[in-house]
């Protein structure tokens, strides 16, 4: 399609010019191949320092400390949409300081390595961690106090109990993020959903982001309360662990176009305030990788297209959950299939291995470019300068990618 | 004539004062008078026109204005002042035996439900089966009670075989159906519009004139129209006057100021009373079951709770529809309806009117696909009694009209009459292609006029059509509607050889632009 020869296998001895790689593969053979100048790769080599979340928040974490030192404490301010998380089990001492300096708060785990929802729960109290799994009578000693060698038997007795048989066998230490969870999410006929964004990197030095228009927002199958903390389908919004809730009707589609949430949005508080919503998840999108951009490994031959997950609370403020390096492409609907065929169009159109594109385009098809080494405005060309600034960003906008792709590549022609 | 014109007005007036008096509204004004008395520009020598200065100033005379435009909007105007009042439910009197024995087939067929599955009417609840209710009045969804045994009372296709079989007894037609006859489904000589007239109607909609849905897309600048429009539409709301609100609306309400201008439209202001009126209803609800609870579960899961959109919603829709069938206010309606609310009598007092209840409580049987009326609304309005209300007030304004038979011209015989009227005169090739394969074009858009389209567009399509059904006060425009969607895709109809195959090309909707097509069929076609 389009004039693409598919290659049966991407040994090293056949030449390929485009590799829709999984991140397996990225790791075993990218540092070994030689990559021609016009080859094009899905992933940035070190893309974990985005996407695996212990990574991310260290990086946010440092990224907001030298805010604050460049630019004061409330520029910092507006890197405050990760909800407190620290890692474990090294960080546990921060983390227990944390926990009861707010007691009765709700906290959630997660496993960093692990996508789909698998692994995760919450918990209130540390006795919580305790009941979740029959604790089984192996104990090791660490030689610290009591409470902290109470905390890491019943971690490793939860590792024991987490794992599968298979998993048991390596013997590394899975490491997990507490994170504060939020309890005050914005709810739409009293579910809980989350946002799925698609923010395409064609290279970070410089840094060079595009924000796909279309997107999703996820709902949960029941109603949202928190007296339910062991119901695991109601507090994770992932369409795969929706997929097996009891009362899961997968005609039904438990998700809403962007659009669709926007205009909702706008009949119920107004048009003003929801600018602000989505500027702060503009915010959002560039901080997150402006956190990361002098740690990737910047290849010219590497793209990426990231899933940002982000949960809008009652406040209307955007927390930014998480961000996937290989988000899902199965599609759940008819609607979802277009949507991501289109997504993947679009990507390609952009990542232009014919060569078609001038490189001063601020919009192709869906993707709207937010951020080319600075922010970049809706109205005049890339590189002059215009007294008004609207940002570049149509998240839940009409999307007429089709009829815009044609007058491109016809100016192109010309 | 004169004389006429002249009773006919004091006629309405008498008819409005005589409902507003008695009114929240009313005992509000005297209170404001009353209390007008004190204010030193208040004398005693000018004390009536000082009065209704205050009240002018303080906008309570743009408040009794608002309650009369609605009264005058609501009913309609009286005919002659000797006319019986079943004229004014439906002066054609075939008319009201045709929908006297549609409501005792309807009838019936829930007696002998409840007969089959020796389910009461009604029943009062366990105190313990309340009390478990009012916990989960927040999430009624979650319920799975067992409906597998009851089916809705009827399906919109049962009413049409029923219109396609209403005959006046006075007209004579002897004639085959030809050209020169109407060679539609509906065979009654209702007077309806056609195209130059509707231009006239609906002159708003025009080629020169702005209109959300199309002047305010990606591609043109919101200087030209969408700028002031919203500007103006902040400034109708300002005014609070309904009047000029439902003027401006049929150019389209901004997405922000759709909620605030469809309550004022409706005059409905959510008060104390109000709220209160509505906790009286779900306490009903909490204390009595209806068998029409059931019919009302079972269609929120085949039909909203199945939408790919309205399924959020799921809730609401139950804490409405409930409450809606308890609502006796809602009998108030039958005055200018067709329809007469069914009876039921205490069990062992059959025939006894004193024994008399209607069933159930607001007269209003739900059919197969009723709880899409409500759905859209959720989208504006989140407080459940407000949501309520305007939902109420929709169906007694409007809905109700879409599955009764009446001669009215926004009821569903004359909107269904009028849309083949359409189709055969500006698409005769499309309209006897369809018949000849056994397709007739009502068999396909009749399920979307019942429904106002909802279910069948997407949403944000759907209310600017609403908007103008609000804005003209008519639901002719579901019939233009739908001859649009035809002459939309004529192309592809005329190639279809069945009626399976007709309905495919018509499946889905809900990529449809809704005012562009009514533009181009209204005032881009040649006639």
């Amino acid at each position: 399609r389009g004039g693409w020869w598919p290659v049966r296998s991407a040994r090293s001895e056949e030449r390929w010019d485009f590799h829709w790689c999984d991140v397996g593969w990225l790791h075993e053979h990218f540092d070994h191949a030689y990559l021609d100048e016009h080859v094009r790769v899905c992933h940035f080599r070190n893309h974990y320092e985005l996407t695996r979340k212990n990574y991310l928040v260290k990086n946010l974490k440092r990224f907001r400390k030298q805010l604050e030192r460049e630019a004061g404490k409330l520029e910092a301010t507006k890197c405050d949409f990760f909800p407190k998380t620290f890692e474990m089990p090294l960080e546990y001492h921060l983390f227990v300081e944390e926990f009861r300096k707010n007691p009765g708060t709700t906290w959630i785990m997660k496993p960093v390595g692990r996508s789909q929802g698998k692994g995760i729960f919450l918990f209130r109290k540390l006795k919580d961690i305790i009941e979740w799994r029959k604790v089984r009578t192996t104990l090791y000693f660490w030689g610290m106090s009591n409470w902290n060698l109470l905390f890491c038997c019943v971690w490793l007795l939860l590792q024991d109990g987490l794992r599968t048989d298979d998993q048991k066998d390596e013997t590394q230490v899975e490491v997990y993020v507490a994170q504060r969870y939020i309890e005050n999410p914005y709810l739409i006929g009293g579910r809980k959903f989350d946002l799925r964004v698609y923010v395409l990197v064609t290279s970070y030095i410089p840094l060079k982001a595009w924000l796909y228009r279309d997107g999703f927002a996820r709902f949960s199958n029941t109603r949202f309360t928190l007296n339910s903390i062991d119901d695991h389908y109601v507090h994770l919004t992932n369409v795969a662990v929706q997929r097996t809730a009891p009362d899961y009707d997968p005609e039904k589609g438990c998700k809403w176009m962007i659009q669709r949430l926007r205009q909702y949005l706008t009949a119920k508080h107004g048009a003003e305030v929801v600018e602000v919503l989505f500027a702060d998840m503009d915010n959002i999108f560039i901080k997150s990788l402006q956190s990361v951009q002098k740690v990737i490994i910047s290849d010219k031959h590497c793209f990426e297209l990231y899933g940002y997950d982000i949960l809008i609370d009652q406040d209307l403020k955007p927390w930014l959950i998480e961000v996937n390096a290989s988000p899902s492409l199965a599609a759940s609907s008819q609607e979802d299939y277009e949507l991501k065929c289109h997504l993947l169009k679009d990507t390609l159109h952009i990542v232009d291995m014919e060569g078609r594109l001038t490189g001063k385009e601020k919009r192709v098809g869906g993707f709207d470019l937010i951020w080319s080494d600075g922010p970049v405005s809706r109205e005049g060309n890339l590189d002059t300068l215009s007294e008004s600034f609207v940002a570049n960003s149509h998240l839940g906008c009409y999307n007429d990618r089709k009829k815009q792709l044609k007058q491109l590549f016809r100016s192109l022609r010309a | 004539a004169m004389v006429d014109a002249e009773s006919g007005l004091s006629l309405t007036i008498a008819r409005v004062v005589q409902r507003l008096r008695g009114s929240s509204l009313h005992s509000q004004l005297e209170r404001q008078a009353r209390v007008s008395l004190h204010k030193p520009e208040i004398k005693l020598e000018s004390l009536k026109e000082d009065i209704k200065d205050f009240l002018k100033t303080s906008g309570w005379e743009k408040k009794l204005q608002n309650a009369v435009y609605s009264e005058l909007n609501v009913f309609p105007s009286p005919c002659h002042p000797a006319a019986p009042p079943e004229h004014m439910k439906e002066p054609l009197a075939y008319m009201r035996k045709a929908q006297g024995s549609w409501e005792k087939r309807i009838l019936k067929s829930l007696n002998s439900m409840c007969t089959e599955l020796s389910i009461p009417l009604a029943q009062k609840r366990s105190v313990s089966e309340q009390k478990e209710l009012l916990n989960k009045w927040n999430e009624m969804g979650t319920d799975e009670p067992d409906l597998s045994l009851f089916r809705p009372v009827y399906a919109p296709k049962d009413f049409l075989e029923v219109l396609m079989n209403l005959r006046n007894p006075n007209y004579e037609n002897g004639e085959q159906p030809s050209f020169r006859n109407h060679l539609g489904l509906i065979q009654v000589p209702l007077k309806v519009k056609d195209i130059p007239e509707l231009k006239e109607d609906f002159s708003e909609l025009g080629l020169n004139i702005g209109q959300l849905g199309i002047d305010d897309s990606a591609q043109v600048p919101p200087e030209f129209f969408e700028n002031e429009h919203v500007r103006v539409g902040q400034k109708v709301l300002a005014e609070q006057d309904s009047a000029a609100a439902q003027q401006y609306v049929r150019q389209g309400c901004p997405t922000a100021l759709r909620a605030d201008l469809w309550a004022l439209i409706l005059n409905i202001s959510n008060q104390p009373e109000d709220i209160l009126y509505y906790e009286q209803l779900k306490s009903n609800v909490i204390q009595h079951n209806l068998l029409v609870d059931s019919l009302i579960y079972k269609d929120v899961k085949l039909t909203a709770s199945n939408d790919d959109y309205y399924f959020v919603f799921e809730d609401y829709l139950y804490q409405v529809l409930l409450c809606f069938s308890r609502d006796t206010s809602v009998l108030e309606h039958f005055a200018y309806s067709s329809a007469t609310p069914p009876k039921s009598y205490i069990r062992g007092k059959l025939g006894m009117e004193e024994y008399a209840v209607f069933y159930p409580p607001n007269g209003v049987i739900p059919f197969h696909g009723f709880s899409m009326y409500v759905a859209p609304l959720c989208f504006l309005y989140h407080e459940p009694s407000k949501l309520y209300q305007m939902f109420r007030e929709m169906y007694v304004r409007f809905f109700f009209r879409l599955h009764s038979i009446s001669s009215h011209p926004s009821g569903i015989v004359s909107l269904c009459l009028l849309f083949e009227t359409l189709l055969q005169t500006h698409l005769p090739q499309l309209f006897y292609h369809l018949r000849e394969i056994g397709a007739q074009p009502l068999r396909i858009s009749f399920k979307w006029m019942v429904r106002a389209f909802s279910g069948y567009l997407a949403t944000d399509q759907l209310l600017l059509l609403w908007d103008r059904i609000l804005g003209y006060n008519s639901l002719e425009i579901l019939a233009v509607l739908a001859a649009a969607v035809f002459a939309f895709r004529a192309v592809n109809l005329m190639e279809v050889t069945s009626l399976a195959a007709a309905e495919a090309v018509l499946a889905d909707l809900s990529t449809l632009k809704v005012m562009p097509l009514l533009q181009i069929f209204l005032f881009a076609t040649v006639t």
